[in-house]
């Protein structure tokens, strides 16, 4: 997992090239932290094709609200910098996030 | 036999939690099933204050976690698993999840009730867009900017209270011209200087393009209509939403006798109208939803389910 931070989340994320999973999570958000091995072994499944990073949004909430993220969890999936999923807060599940990534990149 | 538990709770918090370590303690073979996370809705709530004996880190999330330390102690097993369906019709008891089937000799209805929704257009679409129900998960992402809160009663005005902490103006927006919480929350709100009251409104609809950008509210008197818009320079603001509870009854609706709000009844032993099973928390009709309450009735279901299991199984 790659850690995310205001200064690198430019080019980690919207420059970068590719699939590329973000799990915004925050200091007090508990479901976020229930969810957190979850995306870890989904990180395992996706290895090779989708590159896995996760914003701490209490330390960078300009970055993250500039993405539109204003509740947590979410978890956006990027393809070549562009949003093309996205799941929010009761529906991050296991199985939701997988089906999204599936969806998109099979 | 040996697949089959004594007792399968299902929820996992306070209610759930509080089953589990009395059948478990009682040597009584125990599943506890999450559905997503450990703990229900009081993880997300900031300050427990009155759970008897919760006075040091009287925090949601630490009065769970040393719940989840105890049962697990005592042995009680515990899965991640939703319950889509249950058949209580026989003797055994079958429970259909999504990740496999659980059979079990008594069960434990805790699956609470969750936040009710202003059931208004743009709502839904602006969920973690601006429109939360959650306070601690998503305070953080108002700090200095504008926030309202609907709804008038004790959580509402204690959410409104920890979201001072971060917003730069809270604005509590009721249906009434007088709150329901409690004088001594109250009292609070109206000495808190960032904190205003919008009486006799309601929220009509909820507009922007990607996060909220403006509201419509509607005077309950008169029935104007007013938009209010983001601040130029903070482009949003946070709309927090506790107008109260719905039961989370899917997986019982039609198999045990519940009140017209969709709340299991129950006689003072939390037994349903099915023999083996048992409500427990939040889903149960009862005057009073707390931490407290919950805690007592997992305790009371565990007791009757090992008084249930030696007259109806040995």
């Amino acid at each position: 997992m790659v850690m995310l931070d205001k200064d690198n989340f430019s080019p980690e994320v919207l420059e970068a090239e590719g699939y590329i999973l973000v799990d915004y999570y925050g200091d007090g958000c508990v479901p976020c932290q229930a969810l957190m091995p979850d995306i870890e072994e989904l990180a395992k499944k996706y290895e090779g094709a989708v590159k896995f990073c996760k914003l701490n949004t209490s330390k960078a909430r300009r970055t993250a609200i500039s993405q539109r993220v204003l509740g947590l969890p979410t978890i956006t999936l990027y393809k070549d910098g562009a949003k093309i999923g996205e799941v929010i807060k009761d529906d991050c599940t296991r199985d939701s996030i997988d089906a999204m990534i599936a969806r998109h990149v099979g | 036999m040996n697949n089959i538990y004594d007792v399968v709770i299902i929820g996992s918090g306070p209610a759930g939690l509080s089953a589990a370590l009395y059948s478990a303690r009682a040597r009584l073979k125990t599943l506890l099933l999450e559905r997503i996370k450990v703990g229900g809705q009081i993880v997300i709530t900031h300050e427990v204050a009155n759970y008897p004996g919760s006075v040091r880190e009287a925090t949601g999330p630490s009065l769970i976690a040393r719940m989840e330390e105890q049962v697990v102690s005592f042995g009680a097993e515990r899965k991640k698993d939703n319950i889509k369906d249950a058949d209580f019709s026989g003797e055994i008891k079958v429970l259909k999840g999504e990740k496999g089937e659980y059979r079990a000799k008594a069960v434990i209805i805790a699956t609470g009730a969750a936040p009710r929704h202003i059931g208004c257009p743009g709502e839904n679409e602006m969920i973690g867009k601006g429109v939360s129900y959650c306070a601690t998960c998503d305070a953080d992402f108002f700090q200095d900017l504008e926030v309202f809160v609907i709804g008038g009663g004790d959580s509402a005005v204690e959410e409104a209270l920890y979201l001072t902490k971060f917003a730069r103006k809270v604005t509590i927006v009721h249906r009434r011209d007088e709150l329901r919480a409690a004088k001594s929350i109250q009292e609070k709100a109206f000495r808190n200087p960032k904190i205003e009251l919008k009486w006799n409104s309601v929220v009509e609809e909820i507009k922007g393009d990607g996060m909220v950008e403006s509201v419509v509210f509607k005077d309950t008197k008169t029935g104007e209509l007013s938009e209010y818009f983001a601040d130029e320079e903070d482009g949003t603001f946070g709309v927090f939403v506790f107008t109260g509870y719905l039961p989370i009854n899917d997986l019982a609706k039609g198999k045990v006798r519940m009140n017209e709000a969709g709340y299991i009844i129950t006689n003072d032993s939390m037994e349903t109208d099915v023999p083996g099973v048992y409500a427990a928390g939040d889903i149960r009709e009862k005057p009073l939803r707390q931490v407290v309450t919950a805690a007592a009735d997992g305790a009371i279901a565990a007791v009757q389910c090992e008084k249930y299991i030696e007259t109806t199984f040995d």
